[in-house]
């Protein structure tokens, strides 16, 4: 007999001192109720053998079918689009790069979580800034070879940033004349071609004034009483290291960056999170447990694996079930070309061969005793 | 600068370093051998913290789940 696990543990102890209350039991009969939860839950445990891959992989896939209509993207928290639907449920099983839209959710320690002032001060730092985002225009000047950057007051005094900084910046980018101008500066980088010229301009237009590199937006957002930043763009590293982040909970929606930076059981909890978000948010109710087993898979080799050709399913062990599943000539001529051998240990072989799967009561071999 | 501690963070749950006896029990509980665990890297920024090396098996306390608080274990591997 399996004990109980802690959640049924706490529940059955609330309920026989709420039904002691009402009713005074004997110790006998609470003995008797206790008997006969721990009998039920062994009762429905999973049995050996029962497929619950394929159980999960079912109860993923059909909520996915009814998704395929929905939305691709959705205005998300705070005016920052996030995708969402069966395209973010496909970015997370195959565990691209970078996720298309990459959003963090960065809290704020106490002292910081109730000041917006302070809250926005931290935001600031966080949203990178460059030289185009603070500047009416950047015109090339192709009479004079110049390069006319003309700057917008307003947006300057919003981030606090001042000319001679931006000079000092753009001084380090490269050493050319400059002359300044009210709110307009004019580099000169001397004689250059025009290709030159404009490859210069793209590198002044890009110089990072202050703030995190690839962070195109932060916003403050009052929620559950406490102002949360969200942005644009993740660097957990980097906010880590900021004055005022609570670096317990804040977290990002890429989960490649959560294991670099917190460990595969972060990435496997935050698989678990995503998907289930993903699938709560088109109204999808999916018992947690499938979606854990598929985390749990994903997870196995201390490194966040794709599903699929690429992942899972490329480096399964049987070579018939390989080239079931795509790419089947290829499989059949490696196999046959280094003379592999398949043990038939699996489900999708022993199909293909007409044999009983491995599975239910086909776990079950049976040897003569002589 | 702040020093960032993964340990602390609310998506990482708790990891133990194991015993030697009671990395045998195990294997002996499951009839398996210690390279049917599942695996964690060495350079597992959780392992790092905790100061653990490879070869060592790690037992994980995972809360939140269906069933309150499931345990799992992972081999250190390089």
């Amino acid at each position: 007999m399996k004990p109980l696990p802690l959640s049924v543990k706490e529940e059955l102890t609330e309920k026989l001192l709420e039904a002691n209350k009402k009713r005074n039991m004997t110790v006998s009969q609470i003995d008797a109720i206790i008997q006969e939860v721990v009998e039920e839950y062994n009762r429905v445990l999973v049995d050996p053998g029962e497929p619950v891959g394929t159980v999960a992989a079912q109860s993923i896939g059909e909520p996915g079918t009814q998704m395929t209509l929905s939305t691709f993207h959705y205005a998300g928290v705070a005016e920052i689009n996030v995708t969402l639907g069966l395209p973010r449920i496909i970015e997370i099983v195959d565990m691209r790069r970078k996720p298309s839209t990459p959003v963090m959710t960065v809290f704020l320690e106490d002292g910081y979580s109730n000041d917006r002032e302070k809250a926005l001060r931290v935001a600031r730092l966080i949203e990178g800034t460059t030289v185009e985002n603070v500047a009416r225009s950047v015109i090339m000047d192709v009479i004079n070879m110049n390069l006319v950057v003309t700057l917008d007051e307003y947006k300057l005094d919003d981030q606090k940033i001042s000319i001679d900084d931006i000079i000092k910046k753009l001084k380090k980018v490269k050493n050319v004349e400059m002359t300044q101008d009210g709110y307009t500066i004019i580099l000169n980088p001397g004689d250059v071609s025009l290709m030159k010229l404009r490859k210069f301009a793209m590198r002044v237009r890009n110089t990072q004034l202050k703030g995190i590199k690839k962070i195109k937006r932060a916003l403050i957002r009052k929620e559950n009483g406490e102002y949360v930043i969200y942005t644009e763009g993740s660097k957990l590293t980097d906010v880590f290291k900021l004055e005022g982040v609570d670096t317990t909970r804040t977290t990002t929606n890429d989960v490649r960056e959560i294991h670099k930076v917190l460990g595969i059981e972060a990435a496997r909890n935050a698989i678990i999170k995503e998907i289930k978000e993903t699938l709560d948010e088109q109204g999808l109710d999916v018992e947690v447990r499938h979606i854990m087993l598929l985390a749990d898979l994903m997870t196995v080799d201390g490194e966040p694996k794709p599903i699929g050709r690429h992942g899972i399913s490329g480096e399964k062990s049987s070579i018939l079930a390989r080239a079931a599943f795509e790419v089947t000539t290829r499989h059949l001529l490696e196999a046959g070309k280094q003379g592999m051998v398949d043990s038939l240990n699996g489900v999708t072989e022993n199909v293909i061969i007409g044999q009983p799967i491995p599975v239910g009561t086909g776990t079950v071999e049976l040897v003569m005793k002589r | 600068m702040k020093k960032i501690d993964p340990t602390h963070h609310e998506l990482v749950p708790r990891h133990v370093v194991l015993e030697e006896e009671e990395v045998e029990k195990l294997l002996h509980v499951y009839n398996i051998t210690r390279d049917k665990l599942p695996l964690i890297k060495a350079a597992d920024p959780v392992v790092k913290a905790i100061g653990a090396r490879p070869g060592q098996v790690i037992k994980i306390i995972r809360t939140g789940s269906p069933a309150g608080e499931a345990v799992t274990y992972r081999l250190i591997i390089k």
